[in-house]
């Protein structure tokens, strides 16, 4: 077993050797420009793209010309959702979303209110996911978009695209999902879902970081956006820069892995993932998971572990990469606002471990992941008030704390 | 990230434990709350005639500075008489495990922990 083991599969996922094979030569002698349309070097490059194009549209359902290249899902986000705001200005300015969002869109959003737009955030219920109805009755009609995340990245859970897809198209509203976490592990097509934009990043699903996409519907309906940057007019002239080749072949490739292996793949990452999740379960009492196990993705567990503050768990189990949800691990020093939007109080929030599966996890490295978690939450245990606390039947909601 | 020092109390956690806290002898003292992500029982037994603390315990719920910082406390005010505890102050947790900007309220919490023990010792046999 290598160490540490690697369980941060929605941070970004390691590069498939298939992947990488296929991009090389593109950092090598087929260097050209996609946009050199006179000689060889640019067609090679330009053949390159138009394959991964394909590869790309395949997975999704998708008609090649409708795949946008871009940096990466954030890109994709804040061109899906400023690019509509701006383009459709005199339709209206309603925007619907929700609080679990990635804050690629939350803060898109947060700014497009600076400037006139109406924003509604779409409360979420206890399993995380939106409630329809009162989807239906946000839409106004000034409202130009509905931007809902397909998985969520910290805790797994799938929103109901095709529903929310339905009534998007009947209202006449665009639909824009931040599918990020879920192109590759579960199936998407932008048909049947009803998706009008959708943002995709190649590093989540075995491809290289810096390079993604934004799905644009071309027709029924013919979705229009405002570039955000200016310059030579490239991808249908919705993002000018000169293409990032190896990139796009990776991004490629790494659908044509997802097309092919998918469907096999989510079978093993859900079983090796229920393993984790029941050993736990089975081992430590007062273990909480966050977010539906029903409607979530096949690689994705978030648990809190009641008493036992995050960061000191991660401290612990030092040979195992995976994240926490607590404050002290945060950039902003505050706990998790996914897990807050699902009414998780702060002190379970500081408590929870978010678990990403993945490809090349084996079952040997599951079984010592779950060794090490109970190990280490039995000898903080040992260690927490709190703990010893409810033990002895105290109400913790009871006490008054003397807080700093 | 961490350091060595931080590593090694966080490993090797001193004095972990409970003191019963109706001896009249026992100080107790507890700070911080879940929400805010620590908090830190400390206990002392005090030597009712020298005055000197005998016995120190700490349990802690918080990152692993927060179980340093009180491990480390609970080393320092052994030994020590509550006049020579008081004078403990959160610079010198900080400096002695080289805790980052980011991590000084940990040292805070086990400084207020030291002194929330002694006054209820203090409380408790009416000084």
């Amino acid at each position: 077993m290598k160490k540490p083991i690697y369980m941060d599969n929605h941070a970004t996922t390691p590069v498939d050797p298939r992947v990488l094979e296929a991009m090389l030569p593109y950092f090598g002698e087929k260097f050209g420009n996609a946009a050199s349309r006179n000689h060889s070097y640019g067609w090679d490059a330009e053949q390159a793209v138009d394959k991964a194009r394909n590869q790309i549209a395949s997975l999704i359902g998708a008609s090649p010309k409708e795949i946008v290249f871009t940096s990466g899902a954030t890109e994709s986000d804040n061109l899906a959702i400023k690019g509509v705001a701006e383009m459709y200005a005199e339709r209206g300015n309603h925007i619907i979303t929700a609080p679990t969002e990635h804050k690629a869109v939350l803060d898109t959003c947060k700014k497009l209110a600076k400037s006139g737009c109406e924003i509604t955030y779409l409360p979420v219920r206890k399993d995380g996911l939106i409630d329809l109805d009162q989807l239906r009755a946000a839409i106004t009609p000034r409202t130009i978009l509905i931007s809902i995340m397909h998985a969520n990245n910290e805790i797994g859970v799938l929103q109901p695209i095709r529903e929310i897809g339905r009534i998007t198209r009947g209202r006449g509203v665009l639909f824009h999902t931040d599918a990020t976490q879920s192109v590759g592990k579960v199936p998407v097509s932008v048909e049947d879902d009803f998706i009008d934009l959708m943002s995709i990043s190649a590093h989540k699903m075995y491809g290289p970081k810096g390079i993604g996409a934004l799905y644009v519907r071309r027709k029924n309906p013919r979705v229009q956006l405002t570039a955000q940057m200016d310059g030579g007019g490239h991808e249908r002239g919705m993002r000018s820069g000169t293409l990032n080749v190896p990139g796009i072949v990776g991004l490629g490739e790494a659908c044509a892995v997802a097309s092919r292996e998918m469907a096999p793949e989510a079978v093993r990452l859900a079983e090796m993932r229920d393993r984790l999740k029941d050993t736990l379960l089975a081992e430590l009492d007062e273990v909480y998971i966050n977010g539906s196990l029903e409607h979530r993705l096949p690689n994705s567990l978030n648990m809190s572990f009641a008493y036992v503050e995050g960061e000191s768990l991660l401290m612990g189990i030092n040979d195992v990469a995976v994240s926490s949800g607590s404050a002290c691990t945060s950039a902003t020093l505050e706990p998790s606002y996914v897990l807050k939007a699902l009414g998780v109080g702060d002190d379970l929030a500081h408590t929870s471990i978010r678990f990403g599966l993945g490809r090349f996890n084996t079952g040997e490295e599951v079984d010592y992941v779950a060794a090490r978690v109970i190990q280490v939450v039995r000898k903080l245990r040992e260690l927490s008030p709190l703990y010893e606390m409810a033990k002895l039947g105290i109400d913790l909601n009871k006490v008054e704390w003397v807080k700093d | 990230m961490y350091s060595e020092k931080v590593l090694e109390h966080y490993t090797n956690p001193r004095n972990v434990g409970s003191l019963d806290r109706n001896d009249p002898a026992v100080g107790t003292g507890m700070v911080g709350a879940p929400e805010c992500g620590d908090v830190m029982k400390l206990q002392i037994k005090v030597n009712d005639e020298t005055g000197v603390i005998e016995e120190a315990r700490f349990k802690t719920f918080g990152c692993g500075s927060a179980i340093a910082s009180s491990s480390l406390a609970t080393e320092w005010v052994k030994g020590k008489t509550i006049d020579e505890a008081l004078r403990i102050r959160n610079v010198d947790i900080v400096n002695e495990l080289s805790l980052p900007p980011v991590k000084i309220h940990c040292s805070i919490l086990a400084e207020d922990a030291i002194k929330a023990a002694i006054d209820d010792y203090k409380k408790k046999n009416g000084r």
